[in-house]
């Protein structure tokens, strides 16, 4: 039976099968001493009903359940996807039309074009409301604070907590205190604003990230050169951390683009072209739940949320894109 | 012969610990000076402290002066003043992720200097001095990360060149190269001795004896000895200079 043992520690691929074999078991040309089959060899020499071969069998029944775990999780997840974006594809194609895309809604063409455009507005204006404060922010804690300082802590703390509170607590606030208390209006300025907020705790922590992964040679050769510490911040450690604040601005732009609870009780659910900041406006999201809950135009409901998942593609792909077009350009 | 740089009574503490003793030494201009002696030795504390790059480190205190051509550089309030006359090369090569005439044209930029044809004369010459314009020369645009290890070392000396500074601070500024780019830097660093007050810092006993004019031997944050560097392989007046340098530890 020693050999057996001998075998099994061979085939888990632990070292102390050697030491543990000359001290436990007999040596060449001492009594009792049977050559110790090892890896590949081991399943050949005993028979069909031997222990090691059912050792053997054992293990290709491992392999194989493992193989079947991580192919079918695979298929899971990706069978799920594809699934789903199929069947959109497939509920949105009654309703693919050009009259979709006119440039005025009216009830007979349904139109979402002019929602496409107020989520590129909504985009643009909360990114532009919350992206200097996140990245001012981020270089605060990164560059001036100490390491353990306590107004650190608390605000990472915060931002933090800030990241996982429901969007509609902020629709509240938004409502609340944006649209009455400020008197902004149900309107793109009100729902920009709110989704500046929403979007902002993660600007901060993923420019934090992208900033503190900056090697501190780099702040060092600059401060070395007599630079000062602005321009090293400037020109040295933000653009090496701008690929990095770019994946977070992205994950910030899909966010807006999915948001709406918040942006119904903030910016309201006017249909078309917003002519004004302060205008009611809907972003598709909102033009999808909206056809949704009336319930008359359900394929075009479909199509609406074809058109976000391409809009949620194409964002991404160019920001992949600008992305390694920014690392070729420093790596060379 | 005139003193570069003239240290009294430096003691450093890094919060409670003190990292060096009363240290006292003069720095001979055009020349190269060797810091040298075991890990944890305090060489390396001392030579970021003739720029004050230790000012970085947070809960770092120093006292004594060091007066570079008579002025206290840990009194004076213009840091990047000091850093433009006392420029520094780092251990590991550190090239800024940009191309590599931004890199050489970094320092003056710093200072101001805006005007094209006196930066591309700078990288140029900069380039030229550090020995790596030939090879380089038609690729200026492009990425300093595509470098060579023993290339990118050069490139951040030319870097530190191109600020036209007096004092070069070198910290084991061969450790991480092969031979041959040793050798370069070695080579390198003799010919820019006739302008420049070079102090290293190495590990490399070899390589003090082959290029240091003046060695000064670090032990447990005290200065031990310090002397041409012939006489301080050859003949060390110090029992614990003399096991360092034969090589019974360290």
């Amino acid at each position: 039976m020693r050999h057996i043992h001998s075998s099994r520690l061979h085939a888990a691929g632990l070292q102390m099968a050697g030491e543990a074999g000359t001290g436990v078991l007999p040596g060449p040309g001492q009594p009792g001493f049977v050559p110790a089959p090892v890896g590949r060899r081991a399943s050949k020499a005993p028979g069909e009903n031997s222990p090691v071969s059912r050792e053997k069998l054992r293990q290709s029944g491992i392999l194989a359940l493992q193989r079947v775990l991580i192919y079918g999780s695979a298929l899971a997840v990706t069978g799920f996807l594809a699934g789903l974006i199929i069947y959109v594809v497939i509920s949105a194609l009654p309703a693919l039309d050009l009259s979709l895309f006119s440039p005025v809604y009216t009830p007979d063409n349904v139109s979402l074009l002019p929602a496409l455009i107020n989520t590129g507005a909504m985009i643009l204006l909360a990114l532009l409301f919350a992206l200097p404060p996140g990245v001012i922010g981020a270089i605060y804690l990164t560059e001036y604070t100490r390491p353990g300082s306590p107004v650190a802590a608390a605000i990472g703390l915060g931002a933090e907590v800030l990241t996982s509170v429901p969007s509609i607590v902020f629709g509240l606030f938004g409502s609340l205190f944006l649209v009455r208390f400020m008197n902004l209006g149900m309107s793109l300025l009100a729902g920009s604003l709110t989704m500046a907020l929403i979007i902002l705790p993660g600007i901060l922590r993923t420019s934090q990230q992208a900033l503190s992964e900056v090697p501190d040679d780099l702040r060092q050769a600059s401060l070395g050169l007599g630079a000062g510490k602005l321009r090293t911040i400037l020109r040295v450690v933000l653009p090496s951390a701008l690929p990095g604040i770019l994946s977070g601005t992205i994950l910030a732009t899909g966010r807006i683009t999915g948001e709406s609870a918040a942006l119904i009780f903030t910016a309201g659910t006017a249909v078309n072209l917003v002519p004004g900041l302060d205008q009611s406006a809907r972003t598709l999201a909102v033009h999808m739940y909206t056809l949704a809950g009336e319930g008359l135009h359900i394929p075009q409901a479909w199509a609406t949320a074809l058109i976000l998942l391409i809009l949620v593609l194409v964002l991404n792909l160019a920001a992949a894109g600008a992305r390694r077009a920014m690392e070729r350009k420093m790596r060379g | 012969m005139t003193d570069k740089i003239t240290i009294s009574g430096l003691n450093l503490f890094y919060s409670q610990n003190q990292a060096l003793h009363s240290i006292s030494l003069s720095i001979p201009a055009g020349k190269i000076t060797a810091f040298i002696g075991p890990s944890g030795c305090g060489k390396s504390t001392l030579l970021k402290t003739l720029n004050r790059m230790n000012d970085l480190v947070p809960g770092c205190r120093v006292e004594g002066s060091i007066r570079l051509e008579g002025q206290d550089i840990l009194k004076t309030g213009d840091v990047n003043q000091l850093r433009q006359r006392v420029g520094m090369v780092f251990q590991k090569p550190n090239p800024f992720p940009m191309s590599i005439y931004d890199n050489v044209a970094y320092g003056p930029r710093a200072q101001g200097i805006r005007d094209r044809k006196i930066l591309d004369a700078l990288v140029q010459e900069s380039l030229e001095a550090a020995g790596l314009w030939k090879e380089v020369k038609d690729r200026l645009k492009s990425s300093a990360l595509s470098m060579s290890g023993g290339q990118q070392q050069r490139l951040c000396i030319a870097r530190a060149l191109a600020v036209k500074p007096e004092v070069l601070l070198m910290d084991e500024p061969t450790s991480a190269l092969d031979p041959i780019s040793t050798a370069h830097i070695e080579d390198l660093c003799l010919r820019l001795k006739q302008n420049y007050t070079i102090v290293m810092v190495t590990h490399n006993m070899q390589q003090a004896r082959r290029i240091a004019d003046d060695t000064a031997f670090f032990w447990m944050g005290h200065l031990v000895e310090y002397g041409d560097t012939h006489q301080i392989f050859e003949a060390p007046k110090d029992e614990k200079t003399a096991a360092y340098v034969s090589g019974q530890f360290g």
